[in-house]
């Protein structure tokens, strides 16, 4: 009992970083219809921009991590709205997702060749030490990501779902024209999203990084365990993303347990394709209709 | 008539370019700058370039001067391979390179068919029992280190159990392999056997794995940074138990990486600038200068490989890329013939090194080395 506490919280606590980044996904999916390839690399860059903050800037933690933070969301919330998603989408989806794979390809190779290829120690802000529950030594970093990342999503919920602003993004996701029509500036909503987004990837970054270390590719383990997170939870639900991301952690942390070390990487493989076949719109998801 | 003297002097210095380059000899470096092997792989770069600079600041190699090129690899075979054969096509003098084993086994045929001296910085035991004449180590084999292991947990650590934690590529294949007979052999008990991934980041289910096998002991056989990954995960479940290892665990960038989680770390190391050998020291210092930050075993193995090329050049008393090899093979370099070896270093015929190494332990985030083992041959 005490062994399955133990991979129950590693698991969650991992998923719940996936869930972190697998919201990413689904915000810019309502809003621009698209999937954006670089959120793996979004949830990377923040941790590398905080530790450059700190080696160029001499600052300390505290310093760094507010300029790499600022940097990061003006960067890549505001500007990666105005500079990649603005100028593509009028020309389609599919330019639009290629331009977030160049993007990722750009924020990888960016970070390792002005940063640097081996990982980095990155700092943590929670002891490295454990805790007993239940007989099972559970580690004060796990519980701090959980808790974090609980607060995090039940915050944006509670915005989404309870403010005025919320409910103009909500809608702005569900009928742009529509929205428009009733006076909601959707561009700002719009913008809104993506800043949003990345400030998520931040969190999900100064969480996992101090566990992970900072390394310029540790965005693709990441990009694509929250890509298939997003998919078995459905892509188009907020709540579906935090399911998927819990899924996949758990399922990732009780197949390296139970089953075999060797097929780790391949078990949330299958469960995506099980998912698929079975309910495509994924477990949270609602089948969308388009009229052509 | 001025006009003349510029051409004829522009001519000249076009003559005599060939001439220059013609006094240079060029070695180049296949390299993991990139991906998994990019700590192992820069240290490799960062001693190479020492000595390539210690060596041309003292006339280089019978009196040529090194050109030195680096390849990334990005720690992909494919990319290997094709940096290998590039650097043969470029007329390298020897390849130097690469560090990770699989790299290397997908690479070495290349420089084989070439005749051409590979001098490599892969442990994994596989590579030398392949009869490839041309392949050199600059760190000793997995088949020499790990009965010093086996025996450092059965007198040492007097561990009756031990969990093996190790990385699915051919270097933790290899070292997996070989360990397991050897502790059969001491009668220790294997309490687990835990496969990684190769770039694993999170390894919080193999350390819970490795807690409740309740083992005496743990053996670590990863890469830099998957190692210093997986001290901070056992770190987190709180394990007690001796962590042991070889040269990778107790590298300066393990330690780095993993912080408080690598102190009490123990084990085997084949090269380390802390041993008592006051060349190694010195190398630790320059490279320390120059580069600011301390280098790891794999910044003296490249260091010392182009002293191999040197000394073996120098031996024969010609550039003959052949001969480099022919030299090489079955030699025993003293450091009074050659002081940029550092220690004496044995080669044996089929490539493997013979030379004395280390027992370590990391004490408050530093390498301490608690005994010399002599040479397998001595």
């Amino acid at each position: 009992m005490a062994e399955f506490l133990a991979y129950l919280i590693a698991g969650i606590a991992t998923g719940a970083i996936y869930a972190l980044a697998a919201i990413g996904f689904t915000l810019v999916w309502q809003t621009s219809q698209t999937i954006n390839f670089a959120q793996g690399e979004f949830v990377m860059l923040p941790a590398v921009l905080v530790l450059l903050a700190i080696k160029l800037f001499g600052a300390p933690i505290w310093l760094g991590a507010l300029i790499g933070i600022a940097a990061f969301i003006l960067i890549f919330g505001v500007g990666f709205k105005l500079a990649v998603v603005d100028p593509m989408i009028r020309h389609g989806v599919l330019p639009l997702a290629i331009a977030t794979m160049a993007l990722s390809i750009i924020m990888k190779e960016g970070a390792k060749d002005g940063f640097s290829a081996e990982a980095q120690k990155f700092p943590s802000f929670v002891p490295t030490e454990t805790i007993s529950v239940f007989g099972a030594a559970i580690s004060l970093q796990h519980v701090a990501i959980i808790a974090v990342a609980f607060a995090v999503i039940g915050l944006l919920q509670w915005f989404v779902g309870s403010t005025r602003l919320g409910r103009q993004m909500q809608a702005t996701a569900q009928n742009p024209t529509v929205a428009r029509i009733l006076g909601i500036p959707v561009e700002r909503m719009v913008l809104l999203t993506f800043v949003i987004n990345a400030a998520l990837a931040v969190v999900a970054s100064v969480l996992i990084s101090p566990i992970y270390l900072a390394k310029f590719s540790n965005g693709e383990v990441i990009g694509l365990f929250a890509f298939i997170a997003a998919i078995v939870g459905g892509f188009n639900q907020v709540r579906g993303a935090l399911v998927g991301g819990l899924i996949v952690g758990i399922v990732d942390s009780m197949a390296a347990a139970y089953i075999s070390t060797s097929y780790r990487l391949a078990v949330p493989l299958v469960l995506l394709v099980v998912v698929i076949l079975v309910k495509p719109e994924g477990l949270m998801g609602r089948k969308e209709e388009r009229r052509v | 008539m001025k006009k003349h003297w510029i051409i004829a002097a522009a001519l000249g210095m076009a003559v005599s370019l060939p001439a220059l380059a013609q006094d240079k000899v060029k070695l180049v470096d296949v390299v993991e700058l990139s991906g998994a092997g990019a700590t192992a792989g820069t240290n490799w770069k960062n001693g190479i370039d020492l000595a390539v600079a210690d060596i041309n600041a003292k006339g280089g190699i019978l009196g040529k001067q090194i050109e030195i090129v680096h390849y990334d690899t990005q720690t992909n075979p494919g990319n290997t391979r094709a940096a290998v054969q590039r650097a043969i096509d470029e007329g390298t003098y020897a390849v130097l390179g690469p560090v990770f084993s699989g790299p290397i086994g997908a690479s070495m045929q290349i420089a084989q068919r070439a005749e051409i001296a590979q001098l490599v910085g892969g442990e994994a035991a596989g590579l030398t029992k392949q009869g490839n004449q041309y392949l050199f180590r600059t760190s000793l084999s997995q088949t020499a280190a790990m009965p010093k292991i086996a025996k450092y947990l059965k007198d040492t650590i007097k561990a009756g159990s031990v969990a093996v934690v190790w990385v699915n590529n051919d270097f933790g294949k290899g070292g997996r392999d070989a360990i397991i007979p050897e502790l059969e052999k001491a009668g220790i008990k294997l309490a687990v056997d835990v496969s990684t991934e190769q770039g694993q980041a999170d390894f919080a289910a193999d350390a819970i794995k490795v807690k409740n096998s309740n083992a005496d002991a743990i053996f670590v056989y990863l890469n830099e940074e998957e190692s210093a990954r997986f001290l901070r995960a056992a770190k987190q479940q709180g394990i007690t138990k001796p962590m042991v290892g070889e040269t990778t665990l107790l590298g300066a960038k393990v330690i780095e990486l993993a912080g408080d989680a690598a102190n009490g770390v123990k084990g085997h190391v084949g090269l380390s600038i802390d041993a008592p050998i006051p060349a190694f020291q010195e190398f630790g210092k320059k490279f320390q200068a120059k580069y600011n930050y301390a280098s790891d075993h794999n910044g003296l193995k490249g260091y010392m490989a182009v002293y191999m090329v040197k000394w073996a050049t120098e031996k024969q008393k010609k550039f003959d890329k052949k001969g480099v090899a022919d030299t090489l093979r079955g030699a025993t370099i003293k450091t009074s013939e050659e002081p940029g070896i550092l220690i004496e270093t044995t080669v044996e015929k089929n490539g493997d090194l013979d030379r004395e190494s280390f027992l370590a332990e990391v004490k408050d985030g530093k390498q301490v080395i608690t005994a010399t083992l002599p040479k397998i041959n001595p």
